[in-house]
């Protein structure tokens, strides 16, 4: 492992503008744009994200060798012994982050100017987009993890507006409204582990917060101490990761533009949390313990949402859930200490789930804003480009041979099973995670893109391919879905994470996942192309089973009855009868006992009050006066 | 300076009275250019606030009521400075935003107001005890003139259970005030209400107990600490919109102020020993605020009590007795002043045209008046504490202190955090997002430019109090850094010396 001060720093003072560019589209989109000339918002929003993937792939280029660059602008908070710098640092994970997020960002602000292109309100969307943009940078690129943090709150703010952006909707207000608040609690965790973390260094006189100087000084911290630290913060990664418990708020977040699907809640944002404990490792590694925690919630959260993606309906539903599940593979991947293998699916995964989101876009935007895959099928001749590409992420994420998905989840596969961190069940669960994800992901495809078209004879009339602003990013995702698995990931990260060392394991523990998922591929093809029959007759003989996963095993409902109306009960208790009664009523009984056993309180309440103010005035004029004087 | 600072807004309401009522915009006019004057004149003391000392600084001194040795002494340090300038920044954008809803008895209102400026700044500056209790005083009449007069329906109610209320704990602090002088008299021979020679009396535990309890009543129904709060709602409810912009923006800051610069360094024992006592109302106060907020059919009253909660965090940060806890508070007392005084400000607007504060009247604004509701969404973030605005850093740093001092009051607190964002955002969502239903709204306006000009300031400082706030943390260091010096040094002498004299006595 790389202590701070070998590594070699340089200052690229022009590290701030990455974060800059999308900042100014922001103003100009607020003040310029929504105002006076709404098309200038389709230029300046993806031109400033631009500007930033140039600016991100010179520093790509200009990265020392195992080292970092960095850019200090100012001294942020300073409180006593508490010292914050606004401070950017670049190393290679954060190199990364900075070339996926800009990179995929900006083909998907590209998508948008064709996806939004009738919606008057695009200016106000490309600002919340490129508020969103400037602070995922900020997130991977603070040197420290109270800056992390304002990314972190900041990307979560961009999801709230987002997600309910067509406002006037209820139901999609709400569902940013629960996003924000679930994210919240997950904060809550995430800030007692800082201030832990904070304290226990400064216990031993190290005062900071700065990734680098923590990880030279974690050695001072006791085993106890880091695995508290370690699973508090994993909270807060629980919560914007959607992780069991707090994953709840991400399907409902799908009602948000897809766009917006694709690059936060597919790409981006949600791999926060993963990027988190990944700069973190250092501590991690200390706690045997937590990384337990992580490769157990992330392999429980992969198998999980894999079973509710199985029997979904809606097109964006089954992708959320697919992504639930996805990043719980990465999760397990970290948590096996496989942090490198971790992050090489986050980067794969930004390319083949942007791609099937956009993908999805452009089928909802040719079905008049259709999303539910019962009415959809034969898609395929009428959207081609829609249709290859999607056809390509799927083959990416079911793990199909020699294309990206097939390196990133093998490698997470094989350090699940034979890291001194993995076990033989985590690998199962794994395994059987990757068949059912083959399985749903072919079922979606199948049944909207093959067969005949089930939608209604108006919407059929319509169908079309989508214009070339939407296509053009779904080819270039596509190409990246094949190759991603190429860009020797590991190998780059090894300048954070340390030398990795491929883990040695038998013939079948390699290649049964990618078995497994081509007989989920196999499944998906005989019961929704060659014998459609029997999904129905299936559905019906596991009757119980289906509904349960149909309704998402209840856990929203369960959250409502345990979290949401006990608190609003209680609440309305504390205000009518503990407020108003007991405490207003004894304040007010005192003075009513006082009132009615002396009389003369009476006069003084109210006669006295004007006397009284004349000789404030009195008072003050004379303090003046003789001040004055 | 001080004195200039503190007595031309009373200069200003008094040549008010010169002026024939009738002339309504005459006298807006001048009663604005004198709170501005101020605000312009107040600046002076920020660029001369020299912040390598933690002593008194532009201090002045004269006799006053010479034979009880009672002096006019005001001066200013890193703790007062920029609640006085909070003051002098909010008083003028009051007086602007009341050019829409004041339209009876324009000239009194005025008066009043520039009367309760002078009341306020005098507060934060009296280093004399009398003085202060004096200014302390002042400072209730005009607000409850302000809710009486200008108020809803239940003015009356309000203004009297408001002045009552805060009375019943100022007179037992008088009572405190003149025993600790006359302690100075037993001890020292001399007679005076110096702060700075009070801060010499060593006081036994059992006395201090009483004056601070004394002090404590009178600043936890200011602040309002539950369960001494249930005066704010009936005010805020009843009284017009500067009333509740200066009662929250202002007002209730004397409470905590005075902790910080009365009650826990004259009697640390005692503040120590109460300190659980404390931080367990604070916390309850926090959840409890938010809880209740949250359930508030009327928009004032939601504000209200998300103060409740908000000023448990300063309180809260104050009992941290650490310098993180205490910047953070004095912090959070500006930013609440900033962020609650822009939410009335905004409850305010809508109240004027509609004249309801019932969230369910309202819902889908954001289509009929963009701008507006842009503003309130940029003032609610700041006061749910979102990184890059002021609130959090406030916040931030009243959770880091008090993580150290009382980890579980830490994480009790966090979790208001978490309710803030709550009733915050389910307010937000009823009032500005959904479908434009009700057809009483059609007819709203989106904000007017006088309007834009009261926020833009407020919006500008929030912004910048979130992305650089060590300009005032380092302004406040040395007078923070004196008092909890003090308070940890006179704790431990007067244990010593206390110890002893009541060991014999049991």
């Amino acid at each position: 492992m790389h202590e701070a001060h070998d590594v070699t720093v340089q200052t690229l003072p022009y590290l701030r503008f990455i974060v800059l560019f999308p900042l100014f589209g922001v103003l100009f989109n607020i003040f310029y744009a929504s105002r006076l000339n709404r098309q200038s918002a389709s230029i300046i929003g993806p031109g400033v994200v631009l500007l930033s993937f140039m600016l991100a792939v010179s520093a790509f280029f200009q990265l020392p060798d195992g080292g970092a660059l960095v850019d200090n602008i100012f001294p942020w908070i300073t409180s006593g012994n508490f010292h914050v710098d606004f401070a950017l640092r670049v190393d290679a994970l954060s190199a990364m982050m900075i070339l996926v997020i800009t990179g995929v960002g900006f083909l998907i602000h590209v998508y948008s100017t064709g996806y939004m292109a009738h919606d008057e309100d695009s200016a106000r969307y490309f600002a919340y987009l490129n508020l969103f943009t400037a602070a995922m940078l900020l997130l991977v690129m603070g040197e420290n993890l109270l800056l992390l943090f304002v990314g972190w709150e900041g990307v979560g703010l961009c999801s709230y507006l987002l997600i309910g952006f067509w406002y006037t909707d209820e139901e999609k207000a709400s569902a940013g409204k629960k996003a924000f608040i679930v994210n919240r609690v997950g904060d809550a965790g995430f800030l007692l582990g800082l201030f832990l973390l904070f304290w226990s260094l400064g216990d031993n006189g190290v005062w900071t917060l700065s990734f680098t100087e923590i990880q030279a000084n974690a050695s001072v911290l006791s085993a106890g101490t880091v695995t508290a630290i370690c699973l508090l913060l994993f909270i807060g990664a629980t919560g914007k990761s959607a992780q069991i418990p707090l994953y709840v708020w991400l399907p409902d977040a799908m009602a948000g533009p897809t766009p917006v699907s694709a690059l936060i809640h597919a790409a981006t944002m949600v791999t926060a949390g993963i990027y988190m404990v990944a700069r973190l490792h250092f501590l991690y590694s200390m706690s045997p313990t937590a990384l337990g925690v992580i490769a157990y919630v992330g392999a429980g959260t992969a198998f999980f949402a894999a079973t509710i993606a199985l029997v979904q309906t809606d097109i964006k539903k089954v992708l959320a859930y697919s992504t639930v599940s996805q990043l719980g593979y990465m999760f397990l991947g970290l948590g096996v200490g496989a942090y490198s293998a971790g992050v090489f699916h986050l980067m794969t995964h930004a390319f083949f789930k942007a791609l099937l989101f956009l993908g999805a876009g452009s089928v909802i935007h040719g079905m008049s804003d259709e999303q539910d895959i019962r009415k959809m099928g034969g898609l395929r001749d009428k959207m081609p480009t829609t249709y290859w590409t999607f056809a390509v992420a799927c083959l990416a994420i079911a793990g199909v041979p020699f294309l990206s998905g097939f390196f990133s989840k093998d490698l997470i596969l094989e350090e699940a099973y034979a890291s001194p961190h993995g076990s033989g069940l985590l690998w199962l669960i794994g395994t059987i995670g990757a068949g059912m994800t083959a399985f749903y992901m072919f079922r979606l495809l199948f049944l909207t893109f093959w067969g005949e078209t089930r939608a209604d004879h108006e919407v059929a009339h319509h169908i079309h391919e989508s214009p070339s602003a939407m296509t053009m990013p779904l080819v270039v995702l596509a190409v990246l879905s094949v190759i991603g698995g190429y860009f020797s990931l590991p190998h780059f990260l090894s300048a954070v994470f340390g030398e990795h060392h491929a883990a040695h394991v038998s013939f079948l523990v390699r290649y049964l996942p990618t078995l497994v998922g081509l007989g989920g591929i196999g499944l998906a093809y005989l019961l929704y192309v060659k014998e459609p029959h029997r999904a129905e007759q299936l559905s019906e003989q596991f009757a119980a089973l289906h509904k349960l996963l149909l309704n998402k095993y209840s856990i929203d409902e369960m959250y409502e009855a345990v979290f949401v109306r006990p608190t609003l009960a209680a609440s309305q208790w504390l205000w009518q009868v503990w407020d108003t009664l007991v405490i207003d009523g004894t304040v007010n009984g005192t003075a009513q006992t006082a009132d009615t056993s002396a009389s003369w309180l009476r006069l003084w309440q109210t006669g006295n009050v004007q006397n009284y103010a004349l000789s404030f005035v009195c008072g003050a004029i004379a303090i003046l006066g003789y001040y004055l004087w | 300076m001080v004195s200039a600072v503190v007595f031309l807004p009373l200069l200003g309401a008094l040549y008010l009275l010169f002026i024939p009522s009738q002339q309504e915009e005459k006298i807006r006019q001048y009663a604005l250019g004198t709170a501005l004057l101020t605000f312009l004149i107040s600046l002076g003391l920020l660029t001369g606030f020299d912040s390598d000392t933690a002593d008194f600084q532009f201090v002045s001194q004269a006799n006053w009521i010479e034979d009880f040795g009672i002096q006019y002494a005001v001066g200013i340090d890193g703790i007062s400075l920029f609640l006085i300038l909070l003051t002098t920044f909010l008083t003028p954008l009051v007086l602007l935003a009341s050019w829409g809803d004041i339209h009876t008895r324009v000239k009194e209102y005025q008066f009043f107001f520039l009367l309760l400026e002078t009341g306020m700044l005098g507060t934060f500056v009296a280093t004399d005890l009398f003085l202060f209790y004096v200014f302390w005083e002042v400072m209730l009449i005009p607000m409850y003139f302000l809710i009486g007069i200008w108020g809803g329906p239940r003015r009356i109610y309000a203004a009297i259970k408001f002045l009552l209320y805060t009375m019943v704990g100022s007179l037992l602090m008088l009572i405190a005030i003149v025993y600790l002088a006359y302690l100075h008299n037993v001890q020292h021979a001399v007679v005076t209400f110096d702060l700075l020679r009070l801060y010499d009396v060593s006081i036994p535990l059992e006395t201090q107990r009483w004056l601070f309890a004394a002090f404590a009543l009178s600043f936890a129904i200011k602040i309002p600490l539950f369960p001494f709060h249930t005066w704010l709602p009936d005010a805020h409810v009843e009284a017009p919109t500067g009333g509740s912009v200066i009662l929250a923006g202002v007002m209730l800051k004397m409470g905590t102020y005075g902790f910080l610069r009365f009650a826990l360094p004259l009697f640390p024992n005692a503040a120590l020993e109460a300190t659980p006592l404390i931080m367990t109302l604070a916390v309850i106060g926090i959840v409890y605020g938010a809880l209740v907020a949250m359930v508030q059919p009327d928009l004032k009253k939601l504000v209200a009590y998300s103060s409740v909660s908000h000023l448990g965090f300063v309180v809260l940060g104050m009992f941290a007795f650490n310098v993180q806890g205490t910047e953070g508070a004095i912090y959070q007392m500006l930013n609440h002043g900033l962020s609650t005084g822009a939410l009335f400000l905004l409850v305010g607007i809508i109240y004027e045209q509609r004249h309801t504060r019932l969230i369910s009247e309202y819902g889908g604004l954001w289509k009929q008046v963009p701008v507006y509701a842009s503003i309130f969404l940029f003032v609610m973030l700041s006061s749910i504490g979102l990184p890059g605005l002021n609130g959090f850093v406030g916040e931030f740093l009243i959770l880091l202190g008090t993580f150290k001092a009382n980890t579980l009051a830490g994480v009790i607190a966090v979790s208001g955090v978490v309710l803030g964002a709550v009733y915050m955002l389910w307010m937000f969502q009823r009032v500005i997002f959904g479908p434009l239903t009700n057809a009483a709204n059609q007819t709203l306006r989106d904000l007017n430019r006088r309007e834009i000009l009261i926020f833009v300031p407020i919006l500008v400082l929030m912004l910048f109090m979130g992305l650089y706030p060590n300009p005032f943390l380092s302004r406040m260091e040395k007078s923070v850094e004196a008092t909890l010096a003090r308070i940890e040094q006179s704790s431990v002498v007067s244990t010593a010396s206390v110890a002893t004299p009541s060991s014999k006595e049991h």
